[in-house]
């Protein structure tokens, strides 16, 4: 533990830490453009000059410099605020003096650090460097002019995301960063640099020139594209979310997003169901609220009603739903919408028990019938850092293009029996064993080998869990948590034939197996399950609500509302809740507090933020048979009704996926 | 400094270059190459490689060679590395060419040594002779790059031509050389001045004289 000395500040550090993070312990500010957490150090800004003794006379780089026993730090000399006022105006000689129509203004490291650190004036009076635009795809947008050469997207690309695609051409003052021969970037966590760029050389295109960041009201808020649960922040105008930025969490997204979590932003206000609709003569014709109470009451179902979860509703929707088909005596809830029925007693065996922090630190992983890249795009980053400290990973499951070294078992889940040579060896060493089941595994009725291999395999150790299950639906551990199951799946329901069934927001659904049923969707946008519904019930999406939702990890969390719904829509437990006194029932709640209150009584476990306990790992048994053939997510950018309807991700899923061209008319 | 930029990645390239693979000998050294290197950092092998394979692309177009897209991704893929790492460092160093070029590449140092020794005669007697810099020739000999200096001050003014060296030139000398460069022969390397053996000092030594013909000890004489 080297002692340092911080202007005048005694303290010790860490071993290892640089002279910038021993700063930064002292609670000083150390500017800095290129020095990222969680990058690999690089020391070209220069920014983060300091003065160091002993050592030479003269400021040094302070991110690229281990803090050593006995250090003396200034980071208030007249030598370190001249030399930062150097970097500084050697740093504007080449960027373009266009805040006022750079989509960066306002949140650019560059223009805060030029006012507090620069010297307010240029001294340069020659021709500044012109760089012509780069391609980078539907979701970055460039003025590679800007571009001040802190190679941040460079580093992200090739160490956090494991696709090398970003490179800085050309050398000195030529340098370009740009992908390679200007194809789109072609991953899930492409946007990252929008956010990593320090200046305006990378910034977001389809939310270009809507917003000035101080008009924006900011709300904490979950992502629900995935089962990751990752922390965001709705950035909203008015009536409208514009967008949609990671929050820091180090134990789920880190500071990342995906780029469905962020760019589906749009789909919220498209395809919006903003009015009640009723099925006449087989057609759906707008309706009031009055007529579409009044036509679920004439079915008057009372214990044949049944609900179907969809994958992006929150707790408390779902326990709303749960209390009015208890009130009506059904108990026909099932959230798995496409059919899985996976035993549910014991949700331990359903739950990722590793955590995403966990998971990093494996040393051998075996994912069995789970495309990570596309059901989790930021567990594939977590599996990537584990890769990098020597774990050795191994799929079962049709190939698909990992991040990281991998070894493909095939497709056949007989495999799970009997691991071949080598996989049992590395399974044999490893200390820290790890399996991660997937959908496409689930749905070939895995899970019970997969817990007797865990068995076999101790994974279940002192301190550590390494039987994990990966689920890709926001609201499904909640809904699990509620008891949204039944032990035949989805076809109990279908054989008790309801009369009335109540959809939450449930889009992927065979809705011709519910054919005699009455189908009330309640839901936000006119996507499949809208297409289905006898009566659509128009509801709040995700930003428009509060709720709670519980990640594949079973972390429970809160999110916040932002926007009301649009139009006559409403929050969805206000509709149950009347749907109730129209089916004159009572369900025990008249206010969302009273809601959330009866759920925490009912669930203690989603009143507490953070992981939920399950208790023990139960036995496995079975044995494994059939062979993936292909994972339930065929389109990455389409998985979900707010992807579907938005125009981003419909043309992410065209030029990205499908390869369509998309050449930009020239300028 | 001369402006680079990659040739355009056209349907043309690709079919011309996309079959590039190499040639016997190549391979063979190749071989030897990435062997330099430990097992696991056969990248380090991507100078050396990019080099042989720009010396194949001129060898099959009988020109100094150059990198074409389609031949910087067969190097990654030998490599087993990402093609935009090939080609960051293809654009870095101005010994890879990426363009084509002559049959012989005139580099005509311009730094200051070559500047006060009469380099802008020698960069007017390549324009006389028709060539222009970053273009080539019309006849395809000739491709002309003005270089910062490349070490020859002593020797200075001075061009390289493709793998060869020319100083103390006039422009006499310089024409001599382009002659015989383009009559096919092969003039002598290095400096031009008749009596000058490489770079020693013009005329004969000028210090340490007694040094010429034994070991002197000059230290009782300081």
């Amino acid at each position: 533990m080297p002692k340092v000395t911080v202007d005048g500040i005694e303290l010790e550090v860490p071993q290892g830490a640089t002279v910038l993070q021993a700063c930064e312990l002292a609670g000083k500010e150390i500017p800095r453009f290129c020095y990222h957490e969680r990058l690999s150090i690089a020391g070209n800004c220069r920014m983060c000059l300091v003065e160091v003794a002993p050592g030479p006379p003269k400021p040094q780089a302070s991110c690229a410099l281990p803090a050593a026993d006995g250090q003396v730090i200034k980071t208030d000399s007249e030598m370190v605020k001249k030399a930062r006022e150097g970097v500084m105006e050697f740093l504007l000689i080449n960027h373009p003096l266009d805040c006022p129509i750079c989509d960066q203004g306002g949140e650019c490291d560059l223009q805060d650090q030029a006012m507090v650190y620069g010297r307010g004036t240029s001294r340069y009076d020659e021709n500044k460097r012109a760089v012509t635009e780069k391609y980078m795809g539907p979701l970055i947008k460039t003025a590679m002019t800007r571009c001040i050469h802190c190679t941040r997207c460079v580093r992200f690309s090739e160490e956090v995301a494991g696709v090398d695609e970003i490179g800085a051409l050309y050398r000195g003052e030529n340098m370009q960063i740009t992908t390679y021969l200007e194809r789109a970037a072609k991953h899930e966590l492409s946007a990252n640099v929008i956010d990593l760029c320090p200046v305006g050389a990378l910034t977001s295109r389809p939310y270009a020139f809507e917003a000035r960041p101080w008009e924006l009201k900011k709300t904490l808020s979950i992502d629900v594209s995935d089962a990751v649960g990752a922390n965001i922040r709705l950035d909203s105008r008015g009536r409208e979310v514009l967008r949609i930025l990671p929050r820091l969490n180090d134990d789920v997204n880190e500071e990342w997003l995906s780029d469905k979590g962020r760019y589906q932003v749009d789909g919220l206000t498209r395809r919006r169901l903003d009015q009640p609709w009723l099925r006449r003569d087989g057609k759906l014709v707008a309706a009031t609220w009055d007529e579409a109470f009044a036509a679920i009451a004439k079915v008057n179902p009372g214990k044949s009603g049944a609900v179907i979860a969809g994958d992006m509703v929150d707790c408390e929707t779902m326990f709303a739903a749960k209390a009015l088909a208890g009130a009506l005596g059904s108990t026909m809830l099932e959230g798995r919408q496409t059919g899985l029925d996976y035993d549910c007693s014991n949700l331990a065996a359903i739950n990722f028990n590793s955590t995403f922090n966990g998971i990093e630190t494996a040393d051998a992983i075996l994912i069995v019938g789970s495309h990570v890249r596309w059901e989790a795009a930021l567990l594939n980053a977590r599996l990537r850092k584990a890769v990098k400290h020597g774990a050795k990973v191994f799929v079962v499951g049709p190939e698909w293009e990992t991040t990281y070294p991998a070894t493909f078992l095939g497709n056949d889940l007989a495999v799970l029996g009997k691991l071949p040579q080598d996989a049992a060896d590395v399974f044999e060493k490893a200390e820290r064993p790890a399996l991660i089941l997937g959908g496409a595994g689930l749905a070939k009725g895995a899970l019970g080998p997969a817990l007797q291999l865990c068995a076999t395999l101790r994974m279940v150790r002192e301190n550590w869990n390494g039987f994990n299950v990966l689920h890709m639906a926001a609201s499904r551990m909640g809904g699990l948590m509620l008891g949204y199951a039944q032990p035949g799946g989805i076809a109990d329901l279908a054989a008790a034939s309801p009369k009335l069934l109540i959809s939450l927001g449930a889009d992927e659904v065979d809705y011709t197996r519910f054919a005699g049923s009455m189908i009330a969707y309640i839901g936000h946008h006119g996507d499949k399950g809208a297409h289905a519904a006898d009566i659509i019930l128009p509801a709040a999406a995700f930003s428009e609500k509060p709720g709670t939702y519980v990640n594949t990890e079973g972390r429970v969390q809160f999110a916040d509302k932002a926007v009301f719904a649009p139009g006559d829509a409403r929050e969805d437990w206000t509709i149950l809740r009347a749907l109730a006194d129209a089916l004159k029932v009572s369900v025990g709640f008249d206010s969302f507090a009273q809601l959330r209150a009866a759920m925490v009584a009912a669930v203690p476990a989603l009143g507490r933020e953070g992981l939920a306990d399950y208790g023990a790992l139960p036995k496995g048994k079975g044995s494994a048979s059939g062979t993936i053939d292909a994972y339930p997510i065929k389109d990455f950018y389409l998985t979900n009704p707010i992807a579907r309807a938005s125009v981003t991700m419909q043309r992410c899923s065209a030029e990205l996926i499908h390869g369509q061209d998309f050449a930009e008319a020239a300028e | 400094m001369a402006d680079r930029a990659l040739h355009p990645d056209t349907p043309e390239l690709r079919a011309r270059w996309s079959t590039f693979a190499w040639s016997k000998d190549n391979a063979k050294q190749a071989k030897v190459i990435v062997a330099r290197y430990p097992d696991g950092r056969q990248r380090s092998a991507v100078m050396p490689l990019l080099d042989l394979a720009q010396r194949q692309v001129g060898a099959e177009t009988d020109t100094q060679g150059w990198l074409p897209i389609p031949v910087m991704e067969y190097v990654a893929k030998e490599l087993d590395m990402p093609a935009i790492r090939v080609v960051e460092v293809a654009t870095f160093y101005f010994m890879y060419n990426l363009v084509p070029v002559g049959k012989f590449h005139v580099q005509v140092c311009g730094t200051t040594p070559c500047m006060l020794r009469g380099s802008d005669e020698i960069m007017a007697a390549c324009k006389a002779r028709g060539m222009s810099i970053g273009h080539v020739s019309a006849d395809g000999l000739w491709t002309l790059t003005e270089v910062e200096c490349m070490g020859n001050c002593a020797t200075a003014p001075m061009v390289q031509i493709n793998d060869g060296n020319y100083e103390d030139l006039t422009v006499e000398r310089l024409d001599a050389v382009l002659d015989a460069l383009a009559a096919g022969g092969s003039p002598k390397e290095g400096t031009q001045e008749p009596g000058r053996h490489t770079s020693e000092p013009s005329g004969g030594p000028t210090t340490l004289k007694e040094m010429v013909e034994a070991n002197h000890d000059y230290r009782g004489e300081w």
